[in-house]
């Protein structure tokens, strides 16, 4: 801890000059889980690329803590849904939620996941959020990679404030 | 002598038309000779149709010129003699089913699998003709142009 003095709001810790940091219990294990979301990517059409493009280098998502995706649901705090779900695929993504550990949170990457998109036919789950329940939306066809560290940062926020369970 | 001319001179019986499309060799085909005739064209060295490329059916519901609805389409290819032929043969609504080419060519398993799902024709002799892209909950074969586009059959979660 050194010198530097931030203003106090929420989420961020008062750094004084001392050795402490005064902060609340619930701002502090918020601000640790928005900087470690260790994400599911569950990538199923071309929104993938972006996603991918966002995790490499010249987007570089590991600024926001969120660069480790994690393959098992069982070990993961966000659910990625990138791309189109097809009411086939439907029970897939609802046993990959359930099996995701508290607190979980969902981003509908992509219009396909939050609305259908263009697709209004047999096939197409219109909107994910029929099936499990979304905390952020990011749309685009696909979304550019700063959309998608936009709509990151707002899920940031959200965590933040939200009471903790513990 | 066109390809398709050809096959025609060869297989009168089966053959009904021959024409030339915007530079496809198409052949209409009697649907009972069908079998016979795919068999035929794959063993007959002067064709030696070894590759069998797609299987694809068209629905001409709205056609008035058409008065066969269904309309099933192969994409033969030659890889010997690098040559291309594309068969059409009709399929009445009433009685949706043809024979099927899986002991000539296996390729087209998965392809008449495909076409029995989204358009609802039966290949006989087919060994394991069952949905290859919907579930088989699925009622009604959704490419079929009387199926409504909004019809929504969900597996989970409201119908939307």
């Amino acid at each position: 801890m050194g010198e530097v003095v931030q203003e106090a709001g929420v989420g961020i810790p008062k750094v004084e000059k001392f050795n402490f940091m005064t902060t609340t219990l619930n701002d502090a294990i918020g601000w640790a889980r928005k900087f470690s979301i260790f994400q599911y990517p569950f990538v199923t059409a071309c929104c993938g690329m972006e996603y991918m493009s966002t995790a490499c280098a010249h987007y570089d998502v590991d600024r926001f803590g969120a660069g480790f995706p994690r393959f098992s649901p069982r070990q993961s705090d966000v659910l990625f849904v990138v791309g189109t779900i097809s009411h086939k695929m439907a029970p897939v993504l609802k046993t990959i939620f359930d099996q995701m550990c508290e607190p979980k949170w969902v981003v509908a990457f992509g219009v396909c996941t939050c609305t259908g998109g263009f697709y209004d036919n047999y096939s197409t789950v219109m909107g994910i959020d029929t099936i499990i329940p979304v905390d952020v939306y990011i749309p685009g066809c696909p979304p550019r990679p700063e959309n998608v560290l936009d709509g990151l940062m707002k899920l940031q926020a959200k965590i933040q404030k939200q009471k903790q369970e513990v | 002598m066109t390809l398709a001319e050809q096959v025609k001179a060869k297989f009168f019986n089966s053959v009904t038309e021959a024409y030339t499309d915007k530079g496809d060799e198409v052949v209409r085909v009697k649907r009972e000779s069908i079998k016979a005739l795919l068999s035929s064209l794959k063993k007959d060295p002067d064709f030696d149709f070894d590759l069998l490329m797609d299987v694809f059916a068209v629905d001409y519901l709205h056609w008035e010129e058409k008065e066969i609805r269904f309309e099933v389409n192969y994409n033969l290819f030659s890889l010997k003699k690098n040559h291309r032929l594309f068969i059409k043969c009709g399929v009445p609504e009433l009685d949706a089913q043809i024979d099927s080419a899986v002991s000539v060519w296996p390729a087209a398993d998965w392809y008449e699998r495909e076409v029995w799902d989204m358009m609802g024709i039966v290949f006989n002799g087919h060994p394991n003709l069952k949905r290859i892209l919907m579930y088989e909950s699925f009622q009604g074969h959704p490419l079929r142009k009387d199926y409504p586009y909004n019809r929504r059959q969900p597996i989970i979660g409201p119908v939307n």
